[in-house]
């Protein structure tokens, strides 16, 4: 995301301010929403839907969207950590 | 419904474009995009759940999948919810 804001910043000279935020505020509620989208998918709780969400499910649901973002951090951490030592992505791969 | 969609990107003769208009535009067609996808993820899910054997008609499933897509809602809300709470506890953290 952040190659394309700043190549169509390039692109078009001097981008409005107003709209360059816009378009930075716009991004981030679209990851969110993407990211709820998907969540809601992966961490579904049910077997058979029933006539309303009960505190276990719900309960599963927020678990699991905490143990996502976990799971997300720990990945980023990691592969920063690694990186260090034995590059996984080499240079040659943006050539 | 033709014109609403951008035809006029807020040129009104002008010559030059409104970046107000633009925006109210952008965000119009992204809460569309929003839309569709809940749409298709509730209706994938909510077939899987409720159709077993896809038979001549829908009859005995509907009301399966009337209450698959309440609780597709309470679920998506839940889930905004807690990723939301999260966000902050972690902006709190920084």
């Amino acid at each position: 995301m952040d190659s394309s804001s700043s190549s169509s910043a390039a692109g078009l000279g001097a981008v409005d301010p107003q709209l360059q935020h816009f378009i930075e505020v716009e991004t981030q509620k679209q990851r969110f929403q993407q990211l709820v989208h998907q969540m809601t998918e992966l961490c579904w709780c049910m077997d058979k839907p029933g006539p309303k969400l009960d505190s276990r499910a719900e309960a599963c649901f927020v678990n699991c969207v905490e143990r996502f973002i976990d799971t997300s951090q720990f990945i980023l951490n990691r592969l920063e950590q690694t990186q260090k030592s034995k590059p996984v992505f080499s240079e040659s791969l943006s050539d | 419904m033709e014109g609403g969609f951008g035809s006029d990107f807020g040129g009104s003769g002008s010559g030059k474009l409104d970046p107000g208009l633009i925006m109210e535009q952008v965000k119009v067609q992204i809460a569309v995009a929003n839309a569709q996808e809940l749409l298709q993820r509730m209706t994938d899910k909510c077939f899987r759940k409720c159709i077993g054997k896809p038979g001549g008609s829908l009859d005995n499933s509907e009301q399966c999948i009337a209450m698959c897509m309440d609780r597709y809602m309470d679920a998506w809300n839940t889930v905004s919810r807690a990723y939301n709470s999260r966000l902050q506890r972690e902006r709190a953290n920084m």
